[in-house]
């Protein structure tokens, strides 16, 4: 179909060699330098990211089992996108709002969540709440694209606040908001990107680009590097080696930093890799190839990470064991804790749709209890 | 004969109209390879090629406003949301552009367009993943809106909407994809019209007027009745819009008492319409209020509480109950 582009534009166009990706770790565990981007972590960092990995692979496994169970109705895997969410997180800082989209487990743990709160999601005893989560921590959204216009709704508050562009760092804060790369066609992502844009507003928008959108790569999406979709919005973009958590952390910090002084906003399309199916209800072996899985696997993001402090002798077998143990005990926690989550009765829905409820909604509610009663009488 | 899921059913129909039809297309998020998220396009890709069962980027109101300009070329896309949830992000296409280019082009164009939508609750599933947002079509001049309740009209309404020159929204109840009935392909096995209401059962004491995924229920609950020698019918409209008027006057005329039942909220439902239309046309018929069982007016709920929040048999014979007691 069509005529072929001129060869100027079609190499313009291509994923290209020069389409930097930025690395400071490579996948078989040694350090390279990037010119602009350094790691600003110490190695205790480091041993401490390996842990919330292990962790988070530890306890997304868990939910996948629990699904199988049946306990669970869906869980979203982040196997394997560890490194991404992680590395991210530990560029918050403490004047930040992150605003999450719906796989982020790695982001939840970094920031000290328990995962039993977001679990009532997944089993269906709850909406989404975190009632004692990180007051910085937005809900997850789980219509596509929706919540980066959030974002950069609560950056321009940011802005109205004078928490933008201080001379003094602490006072500054920037927005933080995750989406895939599926989620970049949706008109609400790119009317974000104008609106970020236009406003000059202190958002990083965090892509993780894992390849896929439940059966479709990314090349249904787009024919450019999706990093490279913010320059015509006006805004840089950087593409960065998402199974890096060194490198991850250097270019969000570098973003954040640049967002909180008020230089605007920064696309990062994190590129990494979609380990396991899209959700629990989801079976990738109609859609992608073993080897294209084994490739990846061949990057993995803990592997990597393990390697290089194997190496360095920052970490031994015996500090393995002990994060295994404690990964153990997690998962056995979220076992327990998920079958004892506390049943929710519709009754309660009611009140919840307004702040102030409406006299039908009270009608309807009794109505309700009048029938459940029945039952009881009868019974 | 044979006998097939309705999931199946829907794929034979659509297989059918690609065969029948070279500018009958399909467009939707994972209808590709995956055959759609619930198989319901499995296999037609391989068949029909990647021109007729286009996987497209991820944005609701660019597949339906695509389908437009293609509606406008000439074709007749079949374009699929993936849940019910996700037909927002299109809805001004469908209410400001799909519904009113007959209308604002004098008559001059028309939207030959079918927007499937699978529906409903009952699965478990999490936020947005089983709404029932019906009502919002049929409010909507300029859109026709149908349901199916079984394989057989699943595999019949599918061709005719698609042969339809209006744009159709049609909704699969989606909890009912796996429910298994008989399905005659042959021509003559055709229901006359899209439009037209069905009498699922035979009834002389009360109507249950209802759709999609509640026929089932009301047949399961009209079999209970009987048991305490209660005779309901059963109506499955089909259509949501138009409404099939004849077959519901005729129904209630016979016997005097209605319940409508749905899983949308109340408020503004299709329970609302069809009171109104009743009451102005059976007044004199009625032997009690049309009453209604259906969602509460709630967002869907955490699904642990469905149970609680969908019309079930219980609901239902007790609506009955209540209306006999007038
Ligand atoms: C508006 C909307 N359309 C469709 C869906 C169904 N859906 C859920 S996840 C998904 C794919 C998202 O892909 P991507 O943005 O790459 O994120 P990933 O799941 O890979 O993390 C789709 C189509 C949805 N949730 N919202
Ligand atoms: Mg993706």
């Amino acid at each position: 179909m069509g005529v072929a582009l001129p060869e100027a534009v079609a190499a313009e166009l291509a994923t290209s060699a020069d389409d930097h990706l930025i690395q400071l770790l490579t996948p078989s565990g040694e350090l390279v330098a990037d010119e602009q981007f350094h790691y600003t972590g110490s190695d205790q960092d480091l041993v401490e990211d390996l842990r919330t990995m292990l962790l988070t692979r530890a306890i997304d496994t868990e939910g996948t089992a629990l699904q199988r169970k049946g306990e669970l109705g869906l869980w979203v895997q982040s196997l394997g996108q560890e490194a991404a969410q992680i590395g991210s997180a530990r560029a918050f800082g403490s004047n930040d709002l992150i605003v999450p989209s719906y796989r982020e487990l790695g982001v939840y743990l970094a920031l000290g969540l328990d995962p039993l709160e977001f679990l009532g999601t997944f089993r269906g005893t709850a909406m989404v709440d975190w009632p004692t989560g990180p007051a910085n921590l937005h809900l997850p959204s789980f219509v596509i694209g929706t919540q980066t216009l959030h974002a950069v709704g609560m950056a321009m508050a940011l802005q109205r606040d004078g928490r933008v562009g201080n001379p003094n760092p602490d006072d500054n804060g920037a927005v933080v908001v995750y989406f895939g790369d599926g989620a970049t066609s949706q008109g609400d992502v790119n009317e974000a990107f104008v609106f970020a844009a236009a406003a000059n507003a202190p958002v990083v928008f965090f892509c993780q680009n894992n390849q896929w959108a439940i059966s479709e790569p990314t090349t249904v999406q787009t024919p450019v590097p999706l990093y490279r979709r913010a320059s015509g919005f006006g805004f840089p973009g950087v593409r960065v080696d998402g199974n890096d958590v060194l490198a991850v952390r250097a270019v969000t910090e570098w973003a954040l930093e640049r967002a909180r002084s008020g230089a605007g906003p920064v696309l990062i399309e994190a590129f990494t890799y979609r380990m396991g199916a899209h959700t629990t209800s989801d079976d990738p072996t109609k859609y992608r190839s073993a080897d294209e899985v084994a490739e990846w696997k061949a990057k993995d993001p803990i592997d990597r990470l393990r390697t290089y402090l194997l190496a360095k002798g920052l970490i031994d077998d015996a500090w393995l064991d002990g994060v295994a143990a404690e990964a153990a005990t997690q998962a056995e926690r979220l076992r327990t804790g998920c079958v004892q989550l506390v049943e929710p009765d519709l009754a309660d829905s009611f009140d919840l749709v307004y702040t102030d409820t409406p006299e039908h909604l009270h009608r309807q509610r009794a109505e309700f209890e009048a029938y459940e009663a029945s039952f009881e009488v009868n019974a | 004969m044979s006998t097939l899921t309705m999931a199946k059913a829907l794929n034979a129909g659509l297989r059918r109209a690609l065969a029948n039809d070279p500018k009958v297309l399909l467009a939707g998020e994972d209808i590709g390879a995956l055959g759609g998220v619930f198989r319901i396009t499995e296999g037609l890709q391989a068949e029909f090629g990647r021109d007729r069962v286009v996987d497209t980027p991820l944005a609701e109101s660019g597949i339906v406003g695509t389908a437009v300009g293609l509606a406008l070329g000439g074709y007749k896309p079949v374009v699929e949301i993936q849940f019910d949830g996700f037909v927002y992000p299109a809805f001004d296409q469908i209410v400001s552009q799909v519904s009113r280019l007959h209308f604002r082009s004098h008559g001059r164009l028309s939207v030959p367009m079918v927007v499937r939508i699978p529906y409903g609750g009952g699965i478990g599933a999490i936020e947005h993943h089983s709404e029932s947002p019906e009502a919002y079509f049929a409010h909507t001049p300029g859109l026709k809106v149908v349901t199916c309740a079984n394989p057989s009209d699943a595999y019949w309404m599918i061709q005719q909407a698609i042969a339809d020159p209006d744009p159709v929204i049609f909704f699969e109840p989606k909890r009912r994809y796996h429910d298994k009935g008989e399905v005659d392909v042959d021509a003559s096995a055709a229901p006359d019209s899209l439009y037209q209401a069905r009498i699922a059962r035979h009834g002389t004491d009360a109507t249950l007027l209802t759709y999609g995924p509640m026929v089932r229920t009301c047949l399961d609950a009209a079999a209970a009745a009987e048991a305490e020698g209660r005779s309901l019918e059963v109506i499955d409209l089909r259509s949501l819009s138009p409404i099939d008027d004849a077959t519901v006057f005729a129904s209630v005329r016979r016997t005097g008492r209605v319940v409508v039942v749905h899983e949308a909220a109340r408020t503004l439902g299709m329970g609302a319409e069809l009171a109104a239309r009743i009451q102005a046309e059976c007044f004199y018929e009625l032997q009690a209020p049309v009453l209604r069982v259906t969602g509460y007016d709630l967002p869907y709920p955490p699904s642990r509480t469905e149970h609680s929040f969908l019309p079930d048999l219980d609901r239902v014979l007790d609506a009955v109950d209540q209306s006999l007691a007038h």
